[in-house]
């Protein structure tokens, strides 16, 4: 079985025109939406009270809110998830109000309103963890940024260190422009997704450039963009099938996860659709763009003589 | 050239063992215990506390699973949570209040695999129910207590040496002493500057006022700002014992937060009520003329109160506090000049004063120091006063033994918070929750596993299968790994671990497409496998590292469950990397590599491109004898191929045609090298039969 069938090369280069309008209109939008809309930042960022409250029937939201009002606290959102017996509520922070006591106090007021509540979960975070933890994750974003150039750059060339980060990085724009649009929770883990397929995504433009690199070796006489068309084509059957297995993982865990894991792996979906586009696309066409040439790889060459064992194309 | 030797099976065998006999404590599941562990560090938990704990059972007739020593705890297992509610509270009242009682889970995992140190993963709060707080003590409110305390220790120096002084004030962070004269200000800060190493001074002149300011020295409040977390710390672990929980985390995080995480806790009201009260320290005197014995009996005198002293015997105190633990600035265990063991105690300057005072007057008689908490008294130690002491410097020795000192002096310290503190974050998780999350979670891996191994299995055939093993195996090691680290497993822990299925079978996919690379390019079989291997290693090193790095990232900077998630990502990078390369290439070695005439790799039925024609051709005419589906395929593909006639740009037929002469001459050199291979293995499989 095999799902790609190519007699010749496709010529990803020559759409690059194409490719570089998508990329820049879905970037231009993202931005747009995260400028204007804003992120609906977690409570982990914002600081303040999420309560995870479970009834045994369904539960009554508009009662749910009054007995909140009547605590003076009318800013609260009330809001079901999962199934129409767990609700979610979200208190923020309130200047003067001791926040490790409000917790108690409104689960208190739930109790007295219905005593079929369990709760289940309550998370609070102070104003001055939520600044440190978003100090943090702009860190580590950084951190994983910059690792990755660095070590394209040891392992290729600076331009594919450069370039496989713009490619990767536009990614993590078009993720966090989804995450504003539809204005969909973003939380510490929706993070820890992004980071970690922002690490992900670099294999497949590792993938792709191994190839330019071993074609630039092999096919002497031709252009840089039939190399780089060969290697796309060469390895799209593998970009493919190796996203599509994660992606079937993924898939798994937004079905079974539960709420924890619904923008987790909603995150990483959206990374791994849009990495298999910007491995192929983004990445590829970047390096054409710094003027990629046969010598910047031919030092390599030099140094390590490949051995030449086997029927290659 | 696919052959192993016998120590790299060795190793995959080692660890394929290692890591099912530490993932096996995972399925025996856990069972309801009651652990007793002492509250005093000075008690330990022995034989004879067995013991009392077996017979308190016994005696009310409760069943046990089985009772063991461990670490400085006893623990006893139960069938079931009603009787092993009924055995706590029974301990509780036999055992008395020198140890915690608390409920925990025991695994049930047999004995001989305890030994080995196979346990199963250790649960994050989100899986188990429980509390999490992290605390952040207000160092601003401990500099504000320490400069209030200062100042005060500065008037009593200065009017003690006769120093004239105007005024002294406090500022924010600072205090401003005033004089009239230089002369007085000189002197004032020669002695302040013997006295209290831990100020710094400096001079300033403000319309012909003379002014000496006093900041405390930066690593002077660094080293308070530790002192406060540590003690802070004591404090809490003490309060965290009465609340009976079985294995409670309380530790430092960052220069000025205490994390405590509380397994099992619901009544989080009542935890945060503990967590946050404030205890006291008084000094009073022991009352040894009244009846002891009447107060006893319930005739308590007038203006005495009933104390029991703590591990020892009742005795009466009198009500009015002399002096109050807001005077200790320290307290350490240590010895005597007897070398007899003993708690060193320093008390500030108005301490000082009125403890000179009191000891003048009642030597020979005793002293209590009681601590307060929650209305509810406990005297911790009643020693006699020989003599008058004076200088603040109290040592409080004999009848004790070293465990007994650093329980005294912790409980002088640790008594009060040394800074207030404040919960900063806080994260509850009922334990429904926490079994929903581990169902979710272990659904979500199962069923990304079920569909990534369906899918292999049909795309890649019979090497699916070995990738779909070579996964399984990646999974066990990890679990194993998990669970010989005891690293904190969290629900995004459990989604890395699902996480990792769908990466680890990345490298997987990798080497079984660059073997179908090779067998496109016309490699036998044998070749094709070795270079698949080859190839795809670099790559797939390569790939993970990108990964790793992240991986990296998020544990150095992440927190709770984020680095839960890192953890779990990193060391599914390391064991995915083994078992895509050394696993799968060992089970391929074994089954196809010994074989003298491997015909095709069943790894899926393959489409040759056009471009290969020639090369195709020649394959099809070397192998014509031998009677093989791939091949046949391939020649019908190749067929049809011809039929349909393509038309390739005008561009790019130069560079295909050089392809095509390259992979022409290589296709060339191929058969020939095979018939020779062909021939050695032949001429060795006759050397064998000579020899049989």
């Amino acid at each position: 079985m095999e799902f790609f069938r190519f007699n010749r090369d496709i010529p990803f280069m020559a759409w690059r025109r194409l490719g570089a309008v998508i990329s820049i209109v879905t970037f231009i939008l993202s931005v747009f939406f995260i400028a204007t809309k804003g992120l609906n930042l977690g409570v982990d960022f914002t600081g303040g009270t999420v309560l995870e409250v479970s009834y045994s029937q369904t539960a009554d939201l508009a009662k749910i809110r009054s007995a909140l009002t009547d605590l003076e606290m009318s800013d609260a959102s009330v809001q079901n998830f999962g199934t129409s017996r767990d609700v979610l509520i979200r208190l923020p922070i309130k200047p003067g109000v001791s926040s490790a006591q409000l917790s108690e106090t409104v689960l208190n007021a739930l109790k007295q309103a219905d005593s079929s509540v369990e709760m289940k979960r309550v998370e609070f975070v102070g104003p001055q963890v939520g600044e440190e933890l978003l100090e943090n994750g702009a860190l580590a974003l950084l951190f994983v940024s910059l690792g990755i150039v660095t070590y394209l750059a040891i392992r290729f060339e600076w331009k594919f260190g450069l370039a496989g980060i713009i490619a990767n990085l536009h990614d993590v724009v078009i993720i966090v422009g989804c995450f504003a649009f539809f204005q969909w929770e973003f939380s510490l883990t929706v993070l820890a997704a992004i980071l970690a397929i922002l690490g992900y995504s670099v294999n497949e433009s590792v993938i792709i450039f191994d190839r330019i690199r071993e074609n630039f070796r092999k096919m002497r006489g031709a252009s840089v963009t039939r190399v780089i068309d060969n290697a796309i084509t060469q390895t799209m059957s593998r970009t493919v099938i190796t996203h599509g297995c994660t992606q079937l993982v993924v898939i798994a865990m937004f079905l079974f996860g539960g709420e924890v894991l619904h923008y987790f792996s909603l995150a990483l979906t959206i990374g791994i659709l849009f990495g298999i586009y910007s491995s192929i696309m983004v990445g590829s066409s970047i390096i054409m763009l710094l003027g990629v040439k046969r010598e910047d790889l031919v030092k390599l060459e030099e140094k390590k003589p490949l051995q030449d064992d086997g029927a290659v194309v | 050239m696919n052959r192993y030797a016998l120590w790299k099976y060795l190793i995959i065998a080692v660890s394929l063992l290692l890591g099912l006999l530490y993932t096996l404590p995972n399925f025996y599941g856990e069972s309801p215990a009651v652990q007793i562990s002492p509250l005093r560090v000075s008690a330990s938990a022995d034989t004879t506390l067995l013991q009392r704990v077996e017979d308190a059972l016994k005696q009310a007739n409760i069943v046990t699973d089985g009772i063991l020593l461990e670490g400085n705890s006893v623990k006893a297992r139960f069938v079931d949570t009603d009787i092993q509610i009924k055995a706590k509270d029974l301990l509780e009242s036999a055992l008395g209040n020198d140890y915690v009682i608390a409920l925990n889970l025991l695994p049930n995992s047999p004995q001989w695999l305890t030994n080995l140190g196979a346990l199963p993963m250790y649960l994050g709060l989100d899986l188990r129910g429980g509390v999490h707080f992290m605390l952040e003590v207000d160092m601003d409110g401990a500099l504000e207590k320490s400069l209030d305390r200062y100042s005060a220790d500065i008037r009593s120096t200065l009017r003690e040496h006769k120093i004239p002084y105007t005024g002294l004030e406090k500022q924010a962070k600072k205090l401003i002493l005033k004089f009239r004269d230089t002369e007085s200000r000189a002197k004032a800060e020669a002695e302040l500057k013997s006295n209290y190493p831990d100020l710094g001074l400096s001079e300033e002149e403000i319309e012909n006022r003379y002014h000496l300011i006093a900041v405390i020295r930066p690593e002077a409040q660094i080293r308070m700002q530790d002192s406060a977390v540590m003690q802070n710390i004591t404090t809490l672990r003490n309060r965290v014992n009465e609340l009976g929980v079985a294995e409670p985390i309380i530790q430092k995080a960052g220069a000025d937060r205490v994390i405590v995480q509380l397994p099992g806790v619901q009544d989080t009201a009542k935890a945060k009520d503990i967590l946050g009260r404030t205890a006291t320290l008084e000094i009073r005197m022991v009352d040894d003329e009244r009846d002891l014995d009447a107060a006893l009996r319930g005739k308590v005198p007038f203006g005495t109160e009933l104390y029991e002293e703590r591990g020892g015997s009742p005795l009466l105190v009198k009500k009015q506090v002399l002096l109050t633990g807001e005077h200790i600035t320290d307290a350490q265990p240590g010895f005597d000049k007897d070398n007899q063991p003993a708690v060193h105690i320093n008390l500030d300057s108005s301490g000082s004063r009125v403890f000179k005072q009191l000891t003048r007057e009642n030597v020979g008689k005793r002293m209590a120091i009681l601590l307060i908490e929650k209305n509810q008294a406990e005297v911790i130690t009643a020693p006699v006063i020989r003599e008058e002491i004076g200088g603040g410097r109290v040592q409080i020795s004999g009848r004790m033994t070293s465990m007994e000192a650093r329980d005294v002096a912790l409980l002088l310290r640790a008594g009060a918070l040394a800074a207030p503190m404040d919960i900063i974050e806080e994260r509850t998780v009922g334990p429904s929750l926490g079994a929903e999350n581990i169902a979710r979670g272990f659904n979500s891996t199962l069923y990304g596993f079920s569909a990534v191994a369906i899918f292999v299995i049909i795309y890649y055939t019979a090497f699916g299968v070995i990738s779909v093993i070579a996964l399984a195996m990646n999974l066990l090691l990890l679990v194993g790994l998990l669970s010989i680290m005891q690293a904190t497993l969290t629900l995004p822990g459990m989604a890395a671990l699902a996480l990792t299925v769908g990466m680890a079978i990345d490298a997987n996919v990798l080497i079984n497409e660059r073997i179908r690379d090779e067998l496109r390019s016309g490699a036998s079989p044998q070749l094709a496998i070795h270079t698949g291997f080859e190839r795809a290693f670099g790559t797939i090193v390569d790939s993970n590292i990108t990964t790793l790095i992240a991986g990296i990232a998020l544990f150095a900077f992440g927190s709770g469950p984020v680095k839960g998630f890192a953890v779990v990502l990193c060391l599914g990078i390391l064991t995915s990397v083994f078992t895509a390369t050394f696993v799968f290439r060992g089970i391929v070695n074994l089954i196809y590599g010994s074989r003298r005439k491997l015909d095709r790799v069943p790894i899926g039925k393959i489409w040759i491109p056009k471009q290969s024609l020639t090369m195709s051709k020649a394959i099809s005419h070397d192998e014509e004898d031998v009677d093989d589906d791939a091949v046949n395929t391939k020649k019908r593909k190749i067929k049809e191929q011809k039929k349909e006639s393509i038309q390739p740009e005008a561009t790019q037929v130069e560079a295909k045609t050089e392809v095509n002469s390259k992979v022409d001459s290589v296709a060339k050199t191929k058969p020939s090298e095979r018939t020779a291979s062909k021939v050695k293995s032949k001429r060795k499989s006759s050397d064998t039969k000579q020899s049989k």
